[in-house]
């Protein structure tokens, strides 16, 4: 090892210290075979060259606007130039396992917002369901189209220090994320074209064609050419950049609260040709901004009248309304026994062994070894309120307790995973970072299509295990490598010149007769996103 | 097409042209004061701010860097080069999935140089050359990838009224000049000065060339940035947005103020229009800005979020 390894395998510090198994070298410091190609390419490299390149990914993305919105102002999201592969045997099993997730909670929730046949049959205690913040009564009775409610799912999974994924949480209200899968791809073909071509990588760009076909398969019954939109809470969102980027790809309109109307049970869009109907809403909006009507009063960001509209068969929503109680993490330490009830199947991807804490002989235990354990709260997303405790202070971890104490309901909590790590660009050298996946899958009521890559994001934090984009996170492109009998199209290489130009882009609005920067911005900021926290 | 986007493709022509004429007259205004020591430069700032459009309250008067600060530099007035390029790619932003990439991309790239601050530094002129160059990439691109749909037309429509309206301005600046013959300098900054000779084949000098220069600035059919082309391509995208064939007249308001405002000064002699240039001018403004409205009262009546108000229940 020489140039940019050098030092690589000094201890690492942080929560998961040296347990943490690293994905590119085995305990020996020989690469896995997997990535002896990239491990070779990495080291022939200059370390001002990978530099070099890594500089203009960041300002491809500046260029291209690939930003989230973060308190108020675009950033972009930091691309790491180093990609993470991913080898056909394994991608086997995470495709199977989170196939299997999502028709696991395709069930349940049919079930939830039906028959409760689970909770008369003692699976599930009624109190779990109906205490969770994102069980609406309102949904009840909604019959979606084919039977699908989550038309888009995104499982977060980890590695643990014996390489097998697990899965963490389940995101099937909003996950966001997968625009960033496309656009690291096409960013890192252009930068490291060589050492993509010294793989088979399977292709990610047909996930928008996917997505549109799931979409037009939810259209009411007896609708032959479906319009679909996609809604979203405006430019001021943090994943408003995916918003945009998911209509253009899917040559749909992208349209926001303001440019919806409903009436009678239908659902229109305001056009230069008067009203035109519309028939699939993706929305990007949370269920407590989607509907005035039936949430939160004030909110300018929905269509009043859309869920009734959904009930009556007149529009399809997607993903259905009510799905977070699915993603609720008390849920989540049932999904084993759910899944041997309704598929009678024992999970492919296990779970990350997790203390109930409503429950008082698991609360106390917890509460005995609270500094070993990460504490989470049940119903957050993107890292929201999550405590690290072993790496927070001892006030912190005090504060915790009494916060547990005060709503045991509210938070669960789980021993420190060593997610695994992938070498990582920090200066002009490769550090191990801790990892996740992010998978997406398709749901079109015949299939679960699950995207061949994924979202990996990076704590670029040294010892840090929080991942999010809030918190410093930054992403790799996920390479899933084609198996050696796969017939699959791998990705073609097209290198498309990019110019050069860095600054960040303050927060501007426009302040006469064009439309600008409204009240509405704080609303639009406010809705949380799963992931992009 | 949705109102909303309707609404912001119209802008994003309108602020895109507004950026690169007002880089134009202000690069001839500033190459107007150094050039001839006899002006008095904070009267003709003075008077160059009410001709576009900002004007100071009175007793108040503006250097040049004062002036450039408001018509080149500041970031939030849409009547700056700057923030007109930024509410433009606002405007792009809102609609990402209507533009085409490239078009996104340039108009990103450019607000990403202007928010960096370092043209603030440029000399003027260095930066005026730039913004037009910018502005023609952007131009260039909506030419090249945009379909001619409603999207286009609307675009355009933006684009030909405030194309309008800048070169009356621009021609009204003459009335603010100091001395000397200002013909060859305005006719420079509209890119027409040699369109105009090869048209009237230097034919053209003293007062003769005034009033052939007038005549062209504002009358010519073939020169794109003509205030009577303008309004005619203006015509035909109204045409396209909403072509009801009718058998008398026109119900709808944009094209009435439009169509007026062109015949008035096609059918004025060139003579009645230099007399009176600074009132005529000032009616195409007006024009541009009726039309505006009506527009907007026509394709996008939507105006601004919606409010919804619930009783308690």
């Amino acid at each position: 090892m020489r140039d940019v390894f050098e030092g690589y395998r000094d201890s690492p510090s942080g929560a998961a210290g040296a347990r943490a198994a690293d994905e590119m070298f085995d305990d020996a410091g020989r690469p896995r075979p997997e990535w002896r190609a990239l491990a070779s390419a990495l080291s022939e490299l200059p370390a001002a060259e990978l530099r070099a390149r890594a500089d203009q990914l960041a300002s491809t993305f500046l260029d291209r606007g690939v930003t989230f919105d973060y308190a108020g102002e675009e950033r972009p999201f930091p691309l790491d130039v180093v990609p993470r592969i991913i080898d056909a045997v394994q991608w086997e099993r995470v495709e199977r396992g989170v196939a299997q997730r999502v028709r696991v909670l395709e069930a349940f929730l049919a079930d939830v917002y039906g028959p409760m046949r689970a909770v008369a049959d003692g699976v599930v205690p009624r109190a779990v369901i109906t205490s969770s913040s994102h069980f609406h009564r309102a949904a009840v009775g909604v019959e979606p189209a084919g039977g699908v409610r989550v038309h888009v799912a995104g499982i977060d999974l980890v590695r643990d220090e014996d390489g097998d994924f697990r899965v963490l949480e389940d995101n099937v209200r909003v996950p966001s994320g997968v625009s960033y899968v496309l656009e690291n791809r096409q960013a890192l073909t252009q930068v490291l074209p060589e050492a993509l071509q010294a793989h088979r990588v399977q292709p990610v760009a047909g996930y928008p064609q996917d997505l549109l076909a799931a979409l037009r398969a939810a259209a009411p019954a007896g609708v032959d050419d479906p319009t679909v939109v996609v809604l979203t809470p405006g430019v001021y969102n943090s994943a408003y950049f995916e918003h945009s980027l998911l209509a253009r790809a899917m040559g749909v309109e992208l349209v926001e609260g303001r440019d919806l109307v409903c009436r009678g049970n239908r659902v229109y869009t305001r056009t230069t040709a008067g009203e035109r109907r519309v028939d699939v809403v993706y929305r990007r909006v949370d269920d407590e901004f989607l509907d005035p009507v039936h949430f939160r009063r004030d909110s300018v960001l929905g269509c009043a009248g859309i869920l009734n509209a959904a009930r009556a068969g007149g529009v399809s929503i997607a993903n259905a309304v009510g799905n977070g109680v699915a993603d609720d993490k008390l849920v989540y330490t049932y999904v084993p026994e759910l899944t041997k009830y309704y598929l009678g199947e024992e999970l492919i991807l296990g779970n990350v062994p997790t203390y109930r804490l409503e429950i008082p002989a698991e609360r106390e235990e917890a509460l005995d070894r609270l500094d070993e354990l990460v504490v989470k709260p049940v119903d957050g997303s993107g890292g929201k309120g999550l405590v690290v405790c072993p790496d927070a202070s001892a006030e912190q971890v005090e504060d915790l307790r009494r916060r547990v104490l005060a709503d045991p309901r509210g938070w669960i909590a789980q021993p420190v995973v060593a997610l695994s790590t992938v070498p990582t660009l920090s200066g002009s050298r490769l550090r191990p970072r801790h990892v996740d996946l992010r998978p997406f899958a398709v749901n079109d009521g015949q299939r679960v299509r699950v995207l061949r890559g994924g979202l990996t994001r990076v704590a670029l934090r040294e010892g840090s295990l929080v991942v999010n984009s809030s918190q410093g996170g930054g992403s790799k492109d996920t390479w899933v490598l084609a198996g050696d009998e796969s017939t699959d199209e791998v990705e073609r290489i097209a290198v498309r010149p990019a110019e050069t130009d860095l600054a960040p882009a303050p927060q501007h609005s426009a302040s006469d007769a064009g439309p600008g920067a409204g009240s509405e911005q704080a609303q639009q900021q406010q809705q949380q996103h799963e992931g992009q926290g | 097409m949705l109102s909303r986007i309707a609404e912001s493709l119209f802008w994003i022509g309108r602020y895109v042209e507004r950026a690169d004429a007002t880089a134009r007259i202000l690069d001839v205004h500033v190459e107007r004061t150094l050039a001839d020591p006899w002006v008095d430069e904070s009267a003709v700032s003075t008077s160059l701010l009410s001709v576009m459009g900002s004007p100071l309250e009175p007793g108040r008067t503006v250097g040049r860097r004062e002036l450039l600060e408001l018509l080149a530099h500041d970031p939030v007035s849409p009547s700056s080069i700057t923030g007109a390029l930024g509410a433009a790619r606002e405007n792009a932003r809102r609609a990402r999935e209507t533009v085409s990439g490239d078009m996104w991309e340039s108009l990103n790239t450019t607000w990403n140089a202007l928010a960096s601050g370092q043209w603030r530094a440029a000399s003027p002129h260095r930066f005026f050359s730039w913004v037009r160059e910018r502005t023609a990439v952007v131009s260039g691109l909506v030419d090249a990838t945009m379909s001619r749909d409603d999207s286009w037309h609307f675009f355009v429509l933006g684009r030909s009224l405030e194309r309008a309206d800048m070169t009356a301005r621009l021609v009204d600046t003459r009335a603010v000049s100091g001395t000397g013959s200002q013909w060859p300098l305005l006719l420079r900054s509209t890119g027409a000065y040699e369109a105009f000779l090869r048209a009237y084949h230097g034919s053209s000098t003293g007062a003769a060339g005034e009033a052939h220069a007038a005549e062209f600035l504002l009358l010519d059919r073939l020169f794109p940035r003509s205030v009577v082309n303008a309004l005619e391509v203006a015509e035909a995208c109204l045409d396209a947005l909403d072509p009801v064939p009718r058998r008398v007249g026109y119900t709808e308001d944009a094209r009435r103020v439009v169509g007026m405002a062109r015949t008035r000064l096609e059918f004025q002699s060139p003579e009645d229009l230099l007399a009176d240039l600074h009132e005529q001018m000032r009616l195409v403004t007006q024009a541009c800005s009726a039309a505006s409205e009506a527009v907007g009262m026509r394709f996008f009546p939507v105006a601004g979020a919606v409010s919804w108000t619930a009783g308690r229940s």
